[in-house]
């Protein structure tokens, strides 16, 4: 009955052994290894943070895809690895390992959770492979690390213009603060939003906090309604922000809920229905922006993943995959240090977000937009400078 | 005002980690396994519900406007359905996972309870695309909800000063009919007495002629199918399904049950309302402007340490002496 018994566990094992060994051999001698570039995307392709990763990760193969149909980098086709982080900082840590390690990756692209970047930060800079963030905010996960760069802004940027927008353009003073503190990217974002509000004259009567994944959140929003405030900040994630929505419209709680790049999907707009009409949120770009280089990418990302639309991590993922390549040509190849150098002496390099100039802080400096909900869009309703 | 909300909400909760709770607690008590996969089936029975309600939202939505008797009967067959597959993966998890390792050291059950767990949350991230549609993955699953169940009951409204929406009064009813149904089902059938019997002694109800593989498919069934009412009332409240949804209340109804005495049917249901009324006020409670709701997980952890440290039987449990 038992179709484990020891006999074909032995074959099954030396099949196994087989097949492994069979593989090594392959990897060590393949003809391919000296003519491919392989890049590493580090993405959240499973958990809460999925939609940000794979959009990031189908915006860095488009940009691979259309480099190699002109012919590739320095004569060399582009191959880019996906390594899951399973939304969770620790298994971010075993995937870029992996991507250093097993693949021998010469640079890393990723994450989009800050929380995520800076569990995979210590790790490539170790290694000396220069990894960019093309969309993590949280301004201290890049420190002392010189192989780690971003190419999104800020938010200290991002966080002031939240703040500024609700003092000064839905004319609040008192507010409330809900804080995911679980995710480096809500707390940083929380503190910013918390100075500048204050400096500009508003109060935050309170900012009590929930953890990503959590699905109850009335407790929390029940004090809120209490303490009646005319705005709420809430910089989340889209998969609670619809959620806490949710809560907060049943709850009756009917000001506007402000908040950062972390409720861009159309997600929020499918799950969230109703409850998100009316509330305003930062991003980094605007894809109905007439600009032709903004329509000519929205169009080839159409085209290759069946008429999506272009989420601001998709864009993000793009520009920094193409900054990545741009550098490799200026640095004539990929050994270190010229690899590193040259990506941080980029200047004005033309992505579909703006202009990227890499700062001495390794970051770039970019205007953003503020996006309004309304009846089932996304409308842009301010432009902002850096 | 405030409090009578609160005490709303720890309702809502708590009403969630009993429907997961009763599971771990039936098994526990024939068994003597703590069926970690619970807390996932809860997850599979809301992305079923999804599914179920979605596909009837195809069919009637041409008309434009839905009515909230067409809705009714959309999540009503999206619940029956969810049931009916929790109960058949609960009975494949007990048959092929649980069933080979009944003989085994109880640790080889136990870790073979994390690896059914950790197979659901998985697989589910995988998405299926049939006939231009999604099915799981790791992005949420929308989830169709019950038109007007948002809106508020205005009498409750004028006479405690709370707001209760329709939504919440969906959740109390069925939570109340599927406990009176369990009691009555382990109180007063031939199957419940026979659970019942199993959970005193295995080897004697084997003797009185009891068929234990039966009663043990049984009960999976039945914890099963509470999970998926769960699963549906909680994809109801939030508008979505997602994979790893049932990990966090699968805890927390594992540490109610612990609360209750884990075995003991009346106790999961108490451990989960107390636990949810202690989580609502450490998170309602704040001092001089610093709110204590991030230590809401850890105070509920804490009460499990606390707990097995002090009175492991749980609050309705029997100290039993170990049998040697």
């Amino acid at each position: 009955m038992t179709f484990f018994n020891r006999r074909n566990f032995l074959a099954g094992a030396m099949f196994l052994g087989a097949g492994l060994l069979a593989g090594c051999h392959r990897a060590s001698v393949s003809p391919s290894a000296a003519s491919v570039i392989k890049i590493g995307s580090l993405n959240s392709m499973t958990g809460d943070e999925s939609t940000f990763g794979k959009s990031c990760n189908s915006g860095i193969r488009l940009a691979a895809e259309q480099q190699n149909a002109r012919g590739g980098l320095l004569g060399k086709k582009i191959r880019i690895i996906t390594a899951d982080s399973e939304s969770s900082p620790s298994k971010a840590q075993l995937a870029v390992l992996s991507l250093i390690d097993n693949h021998h990756v010469v640079a890393v692209l990723g994450d989009v959770a800050s929380s995520n970047t800076k569990a995979a930060v210590p790790r490539c800079q170790k290694a000396r492979i220069p990894l960019i963030t093309p969309a993590s905010t949280n301004p201290n996960i890049l420190r002392g690390d010189d192989y780690c760069f971003r190419t999104c802004f800020t938010d200290t940027t991002q966080g002031k213009w939240i703040a500024r927008f609700a003092r000064h353009d839905l004319h609040a003073t008192r507010a409330a603060l809900l804080v995911d503190t679980k995710q480096a990217y809500s707390t940083g974002l929380a503190r910013v939003i918390r100075a500048e509000f204050t400096r500009l004259g508003g109060k935050i009567l309170l900012a009590p906090s929930y953890q990503s994944g959590d699905t109850n959140f009335q407790t929390q929003l029940t004090q809120i309604k209490a303490a009646h405030p005319q705005v709420v900040f809430l910089p989340g994630y889209y998969g609670d922000v619809t959620t806490i929505l949710q809560q907060a419209r049943e709850l009756k709680i009917t000001v506007p809920f402000v908040g950062g790049d972390g409720w861009d999907s159309q997600k929020t707009l499918q799950i969230g229905g109703k409850a998100v009409d009316g509330c305003y949120f930062t991003n980094h770009y605007d894809p109905s922006d007439p600009a032709p280089r903004v329509q000519k990418f929205v169009k080839a990302y159409e085209a290759r993943y069946h008429g999506n639309v272009p989420d601001a991590m998709a864009v993000l993922g793009y520009d920094a995959a193409n900054l990545l390549f741009n550098a490799i040509k200026r640095a004539h190849g990929t050994g270190e240090p010229a690899l590193r150098n040259a990506i941080a002496t980029t200047k004005n390099f033309p992505g579909v977000t703006g202009n990227i100039t890499i700062n001495k802080h390794r970051n770039a400096i970019k205007p953003g937009v503020v996006i309004k909900i309304e009846h089932d869009k996304f409308v842009v309703v301010k432009h902002e400078k850096p | 005002m405030m409090v009578t909300q609160q005490l709303i909400n720890a309702l809502n909760v708590g009403s969630e980690y009993a429907l997961i709770a009763l599971g771990y607690t039936m098994v526990y008590g024939v068994l003597r396994l703590i069926n970690f996969a619970h807390g996932d089936v809860f997850m599979v029975g809301a992305f079923v519900g999804a599914f179920t309600a979605r596909a009837l939202e195809g069919g009637m939505s041409a008309g434009g406007h839905l009515q909230l008797s067409q809705t009714l009967w959309q999540a009503g067959v999206g619940l029956l359905v969810a049931m009916v597959v929790c109960g058949l993966l609960g009975w494949a998890i007990e048959r092929f996972a649980y069933r080979p390792l009944r003989n085994a050291p109880r640790l080889s059950s136990l870790i073979t309870a994390i690896g059914v767990s950790l197979f659901l949350e998985y697989m589910a991230e995988i998405s299926w695309h049939v006939g231009g549609l999604r099915y799981f993955g790791s992005t949420p699953t929308y989830f169709p909800p019950i038109a007007g169940s948002n809106h508020g009951v205005h009498v409750i409204d004028h006479v405690l000063h709370a707001r209760v929406i329709y939504k919440d009064l969906i959740t109390f009813g069925v939570c109340g009919v599927t406990f009176v149904l369990l009691w009555w089902i382990v109180r007063h059938t031939r199957m419940g007495k026979a659970m019942r019997a199993v959970s005193i002694s295995f080897d004697a109800s084997r003797l009185m002629g009891i068929n234990l593989n039966r009663v043990i498919s049984f009960t999976f069934i039945l914890g099963s199918v509470l999970a998926a009412v769960g699963g549906c009332l909680v994809g109801l409240r939030n508008n979505q399904a997602q994979p790893l949804m049932g990990v966090m209340p699968g805890l927390k109804a594992f540490i109610a049950a612990v609360i209750g005495g884990i075995g003991n049917i009346p106790g999961a249901v108490v451990g989960s309302f107390l636990l949810a009324l202690v989580e609502t006020l450490v998170a309602s409670i704040t001092i001089h402007g610093v709110s204590l709701s991030p230590y809401r997980d850890a105070v509920a952890f804490l009460i499990l340490i606390l707990m097995l440290l002090v009175r492991p039987e749980g609050i309705f449990g029997k100290a039993v002496p170990e049998k040697v």
